[in-house]
């Protein structure tokens, strides 16, 4: 095996096919991009959300005097219908404890959540917000039961299930996921139809060259690398530039997504360098594959 | 080295055979011309040779193989053996005269050192002495046709196959193009050669194995072109 001359086989196939290759390189670089970035996402949420899962509670707002519901009378509940509702709970066997958070306490962590924003702190005084009690479930998925058993009691003025809240947050990141990985199927799907035609190019352009290479009986290898080589070279150069955009992704999209949605664990820049090295490897094993597929059409043997 | 055996090619798509019970045995070293009009099935019985096509029934024999025994990657290693020229010379264009010659053996893989070695040589043998640096459409037609005969001489095949090789190429320089195909001859080759060109065929005094409609009509020793009776 003469890898100058394959090398110099490809040099030219690439070059007299220049505008295919680079319509392929790009289609190529934007799959691949959307591939590790929905990959990049799903760890992403994967790991929030059992971290998330394993931290919320199923609240249950006692009534207060400013509360609108007609239930609670404009009346604080009592400190009698708040134990008789804490002993409820704590019986039922789905729960595994129930905390009991005062009205000081809710206004204290109130302060500290939102206390880059001066104006919410100073138009809330204590009491505004109703105390509550946290009940966390040994299987977060069993909340209904909770929900039924305190719903009616005396006291009661509003029940949020918070895993109710975070499922609706992660149901729009696993569609955005999911976007990504679709428009990356379409685009792997156009760039399988961008190998196949550039092989054909090629196959036409060195269609002497292959024709003398038969008579003189070169072997199918060596006939057909040049080709596979050329997809396969195509691929990694598609696959380094989607490597500097899933950088780009990992720092603008997931980081920002991370601030502001307050993911609790960091991507690692190992999971990121591993997306990368995946998407790398199936962009030139696609269009190596791609074009073994299609030069069997295109390349009488 | 080249055998026949009761072979018959019928082409897809198509009623009439190419080639219709053909039986002819060529030994080695001789030189067969292989006469008769366009379709008669010449180009079909070349093709037979490098495995090209398939026979529909029927055996050829290469060297004691049986070609339809010979299993699709083993192809390329009897090509290697089997040299080829055609009546359009089928040279690269963008690649001068020794890297043309030099194509045929970097594709099997020979080393560097062998080629600079071996190339020079066939060039000269060609009668293409100093004009290793010149490019195809810088060469007459009978230059060219030599640089491809150089191409498939290289790597010293057993068989040398060629079709109308002196189809595009005057009566004159025709002359010099035998004389090179008969020194190939001498080395112990075998030759086999189709044409039209009764001259040729009438001056070399060679066996003549004749094909009319797909059938062998005449095979004669030392034979002339256009004398069937």
């Amino acid at each position: 095996m003469r890898l100058h001359f394959v090398f110099q086989e490809i040099w030219i196939g690439l070059r007299r096919n220049l505008t295919m290759t680079i319509s392929l390189i790009i289609t190529v670089a934007i799959a691949m991009a959307l591939f590790g970035t929905g990959m990049l996402l799903k760890r992403q949420v994967d790991s929030s959300k059992s971290y998330w899962y394993d931290k919320v509670n199923v609240s249950i707002y006692l009534c207060s005097k400013n509360s609108s519901n007609t239930g609670c009378a404009k009346k604080d509940a009592t400190e009698q219908q708040r134990q008789e509702l804490t002993a409820t709970l704590q019986d039922l066997p789905e729960v595994s404890a129930v905390e009991y958070e005062s009205k000081e306490d809710a206004y204290e962590r109130f302060q500290t959540l939102f206390s880059n924003t001066p104006g919410f702190i100073a138009a809330t005084k204590e009491g505004d917000i109703p105390d509550s009690l946290r009940v966390r479930l040994k299987d977060p998925s069993k909340f209904t039961t909770v929900i039924s058993a305190a719903e009616n009691s005396p006291g009661v003025d509003q029940i949020v299930n918070e895993r109710e809240l975070l499922e609706k947050l992660f149901k729009i990141l696993d569609g955005l996921q999911w976007a990504a990985l679709f428009l990356a199927l379409i685009q792997v799907f156009a760039a399988v139809l961008l190998v196949g035609n550039t092989v054909r190019l090629s196959a036409f352009n060195r269609r002497r060259e292959t024709g003398i290479m038969r008579l003189v009986g070169a072997s199918n290898m060596y006939i057909q690398l040049p080709f596979i080589l050329e997809g396969a070279i195509a691929g990694l150069a598609g696959g380094l530039i989607a490597a500097v955009l899933l950088v780009g992704s990992k720092l603008l999209l997931i980081d920002t997504l991370q601030e502001s949605l307050q993911f609790a664990t960091q991507l690692t820049w190992t999971q990121v360098i591993g997306v990368i090295i995946f998407s790398i490897a199936v962009g030139v094993l696609l269009c190596a594959g791609a074009s073994f597929l299609t030069l069997r059409r295109y390349l009488k043997i | 080295m080249i055998n026949f055996d009761n072979v018959t090619k019928v082409y897809p798509n198509q009623n009439r055979p190419s080639l219709q019970h053909c039986n002819v045995a060529v030994e080695k070293g001789e030189f067969v011309f292989l006469v008769g009009p366009s379709g008669s099935g010449k180009s079909t019985f070349l093709r037979l040779i490098l495995k090209e096509e398939r026979p529909t029934q029927g055996h050829v024999y290469v060297a004691g193989k049986d070609l339809n025994k010979l299993t699709n990657w083993k192809v390329p290693h009897l090509r290697r053996r089997i040299g080829c020229v055609f009546q359009d010379f089928r040279l690269l264009p963008n690649k001068n005269v020794f890297e043309n010659v030099a194509f045929a053996l970097e594709v099997i893989g020979k080393p560097r050192r062998f080629i600079s070695k071996v190339v020079p040589e066939v060039i000269d043998l060609v009668g293409l002495e100093g004009k290793q640096q010149r490019m195809p459409d810088e060469l007459s037609g009978g230059e060219q046709q030599r640089v491809a005969i150089a191409r498939a001489f290289v790597n010293r095949p057993m068989i040398l196959l060629a079709d109308e090789p002196t189809g595009n190429i005057d009566p004159a320089t025709s002359i010099g193009i035998m004389k090179v195909l008969d020194r190939i001859n001498r080395t112990g080759t075998t030759v086999v050669m189709a044409t039209h060109d009764a001259a040729i065929v009438d001056a070399f005094r060679k066996r003549v194995v004749e094909l009319e409609d797909g059938r062998v009509v005449r095979d004669q020793s030392r034979g002339v072109y256009g004398q069937a009776y």
